[in-house]
């Protein structure tokens, strides 16, 4: 059984995770073990973050699968919505 | 791991997870006689419905849900009440019924004389029925005599992420034992068509796919027009929905991974097992008949927001999306989804429904089924009435 995360991970492939309950701005997000960053954003519950950079243009992946691309940069750490993909 | 049920075996090879005696009212008219049977002899199951000759342009689909719910291997025996001078006649409900070589009885009340008397002989008719399959006994099945129907209503941000894939990780269960599951409601697969093409067993299969979720796409824009957008909705938004291709990935996250061996219409049982997708509006009511139908015998239903809604002849097994919900409406979920969100191993869940189904496949009432909720049939309607 994993420990409890703040986020989850549907499919290794993602670039997203999804907050298990809201996260705190500059909250410490455990992706892995060894692996964690920085929520740069207030997450809300439900709602997406950012794994990794995400270049302007490219894709965000969810459930292994393009959900959508983003429209600016997204650094690692960002709340994942409407205003920064489409 | 061969998990099993017992189920009742049906002269057509078919097995229900029920013993019913159901009642079909063959229109709307005779309601009312089908309800003073239910009042006379409480044990059978009516299907009432509100289909009436107003609706004739759907005649063929009403005939063939009511026919098919009749064939539901869920049912052991049938009355069919008809009117007389309908347009959907009660012998044309019973005798493809009677194909499948379960006991079929059809009565028109302008014949017995009147309502109280066709009720009486409905009443009586129903006792003989029932000492009828009430002879039957649960035997032991694989699991790939099961047909699962996945609903979901009333959807939150988190059906997608808890519910929705726990669900997706039993269907591939079911799937692998030769079971077979039905996903159904095309306007919530919008976006996804490439996704679940590519799972298609064959061109065919994968070309039939693509055509059912652009006809949805199509008639959601000619319908709404500019409002189109809100098949993804504020709401939707709010929770964290970001694109309707989101939306539709954690819908179809309930028919797991498999290949999709078939593309039924709304209704229609399928000729092959394995992953099935039916054609099929995106309304829960409206969704469980066509299910029903099409002949699974018990229904997953995923809901964030929560919702009593089940089936008269199907037991229908509610997941919970989060943990708030099961603890509001405790007496009407069945499985908690939500301990994903607390840290559980989603594969947990998924063998929790897994075991979920395989109980009430062998009797173990579902919390809808224990609420009586059964309702009424709500028939799906392409055409205006007249």
């Amino acid at each position: 059984m994993n420990r409890k995360t703040s986020i989850i991970i549907i499919d290794p492939k993602d670039n997203v995770g999804v907050a298990r309950e809201r996260i705190e701005k500059g909250a410490e997000v455990t992706v892995r073990e060894a692996d964690s960053f920085s929520a740069l954003d207030e997450i809300p519950a439900g709602h997406k973050i950012a794994l990794k950079n995400i270049p302007a243009g490219s894709a965000v992946i969810k459930y292994g699968e393009i959900i959508g691309k983003a429209k600016e940069d997204i650094l690692q750490g960002s709340w994942v919505h409407t205003h920064n993909m489409m | 791991m061969g998990n099993s049920f017992l189920g009742y075996l049906r002269p057509d090879g078919q097995v229900g997870v029920r013993n019913y005696v159901a009642v079909i009212p063959s229109v709307a008219c005779v309601n009312g006689v089908v309800a003073k049977i239910a009042q006379l002899v409480p044990e059978i199951v009516p299907l009432y419905h509100g289909h009436g000759c107003g609706r004739s342009l759907e005649a063929s689909l009403h005939s063939k849900v009511l026919t098919n719910l009749g064939k539901n291997p869920n049912v052991g025996a049938v009355l069919v009440v008809g009117l007389g001078c309908e347009v959907i006649k009660s012998t044309s409900i019973a005798e493809p019924i009677e194909k499948t070589g379960k006991p079929v009885v059809w009565l028109n009340v302008q014949e017995e004389g009147g309502s109280r008397r066709a009720a009486e002989k409905g009443a009586n008719i129903c006792r003989r029925l029932l000492s009828e399959t009430n002879r039957c006994e649960r035997t032991s099945f694989s699991l790939e005599k099961l047909s699962i129907g996945l609903e979901c209503g009333g959807s939150d941000a988190f059906s997608g992420i808890t519910a929705n894939p726990a669900v997706g990780i039993a269907s591939d269960y079911i799937v692998d034992e030769g079971g077979t599951v039905i996903l159904t409601e095309d306007t919530e697969m919008i976006g996804t068509s490439h996704i679940l093409a590519r799972r298609a067993i064959n061109e065919e299969v994968a070309e039939k796919t693509i055509n059912m979720i652009s006809e949805a796409e199509q008639l959601t824009k000619d319908l709404l027009g500019p409002l189109a957008s809100l098949v993804i909705a504020p709401g939707n938004m709010d929770g964290g929905m970001s694109t309707i291709q989101e939306k539709s990935l954690g819908c179809i996250m309930k028919a797991g991974s498999r290949p999709i061996v078939e593309v039924v219409d709304y209704g229609t049982p399928p000729s092959r097992r394995g992953v099935v997708l039916m054609d099929g509006p995106g309304y829960d009511a409206e969704s469980l008949p066509g299910l029903a139908a099409a002949g699974c015998q018990i229904i997953v239903f995923t809901t964030g927001r929560g919702t009593p809604l089940g089936f008269p002849i199907c037991p229908v097994i509610k997941v919970a999306s989060n943990s708030l919900l099961f603890e509001l409406m405790r007496d009407d979920m069945d499985v908690n989804a939500g301990q994903v969100l607390e840290g559980k191993d989603l594969s947990e869940v998924g063998n929790e429904i897994v075991k979920f189904i395989c109980d009430v496949a062998s009797g173990r009432p579902t919390r809808a089924e224990i609420n009586s909720q059964g309702g009424i049939v709500c028939l799906y309607t392409l055409h205006p009435p007249f």
